[in-house]
């Protein structure tokens, strides 16, 4: 499986994504967001984080609609692994490839910081080397990354919440929830449950040496040997 | 003819406003009784329809494609 990780005017976490996912030994490299026959060629998708077009209008708002969305969605279509990270995420919901949308911190600030992430649901690519009820550490770092949902019934009768949010227990309690999102949802998958959105930073916890190596797991859903 | 169209846009009713409570803070903290305070983004955009109605049609349109985000905001258009 070759991934293309997506590097739009801005991205900045595209070579730490390529970084961790080849410690797993998955083919991925770094591609230009002009360069729509490669993402179209690919096997999956990263959507990295970073602040694309300088965050412009709002986070993720311009790059969601730049033309080489239509060949992410032709990816999700076919049943590909896409995966939104901070900045992409922002990309996705911006895009209406996965629901809800994005406001500002409670904080009314940047956070860089640790946080844990309760499984929610492993009916996706990227927890199924997990269990439902896991919780892995993962850091977040944004501003804008309180989470608001279209259509909450629907993400929680359809089980698309992927993490939410907890505390040392695995609760998820309002003192676990960094910014403010709803419900305490950390990261949602789409309707085809091959694409998912999340605001915390696998490639972040992608060794030891970082601190976690947590989210290699989150990141093996594009280990093609895994899968079936 | 050339139209301008005054694009506002708002957080929903309901959506918290973390930097307009922190604003609402400092005049306070500056000894203004103030009872709250809401943020908007204002957008002016100048362009040719055919008439006024054709034109806030256009703007409203980029509003839902574009401007503002169906999910968490509220929009008013203005069109001279």
């Amino acid at each position: 499986m070759t991934v293309a990780v997506l590097n739009f005017g801005g991205s900045n976490c595209d070579r730490d994504v390529v970084k961790a996912l080849r410690r797993l030994e998955v083919p991925a490299d770094v591609v230009w967001y002009k360069d729509e026959d490669r993402v179209a060629d690919a096997d999956a998708a990263v959507l990295p984080g970073g602040f694309s077009y300088g965050d412009y209008l709002r986070a993720g708002a311009m790059a969601a609609r730049t033309p080489v969305m239509d060949r992410v969605r032709e990816l999700v279509e076919e049943g590909a692994p896409v995966l939104g990270i901070c900045n992409g995420a922002q990309i996705l919901c911006e895009a209406d490839v996965v629901q809800g949308a994005y406001a500002q911190n409670l904080s009314a600030k940047f956070q860089c910081e640790p946080a844990r992430l309760r499984v929610e649901t492993t009916d996706t690519p990227f927890t199924r080397e997990l269990s439902e009820g896991d919780v892995i550490e993962v850091p977040i770092a944004h501003a804008e990354g309180r989470y608001v949902p279209d259509d909450l019934d629907a993400l929680l009768d359809e089980d698309r919440v992927l993490f939410r949010y907890v505390d040392e227990n695995g609760d998820a309690t309002d003192e676990a929830n960094p910014n403010g999102s709803v419900d305490n949802i950390a990261g949602v998958v789409g309707e085809s449950r091959n694409v998912a959105a999340m605001m915390p930073h696998p490639e972040r916890a992608s060794h030891p040496l970082l601190g976690s190596d947590d989210g290699l797991d989150v990141l093996a859903g594009f280990d093609a040997a895994d899968s079936e | 003819m050339t139209y301008e169209a005054v694009v506002r846009v708002t957080l929903k009713e309901g959506v918290l406003d973390p930097e307009a409570k922190t604003i609402g803070k400092s005049l306070r903290r500056l000894g203004f009784d103030v009872d709250g305070v809401r943020t908007a983004d204002e957008y002016v955009v100048e362009f040719d329809a055919a008439d006024e109605e054709e034109a806030r049609a256009e703007a409203e349109e980029m509003c839902e494609s574009l401007l503002a985000n169906p999910t968490i905001h509220d929009y008013t258009v203005e069109v001279r």
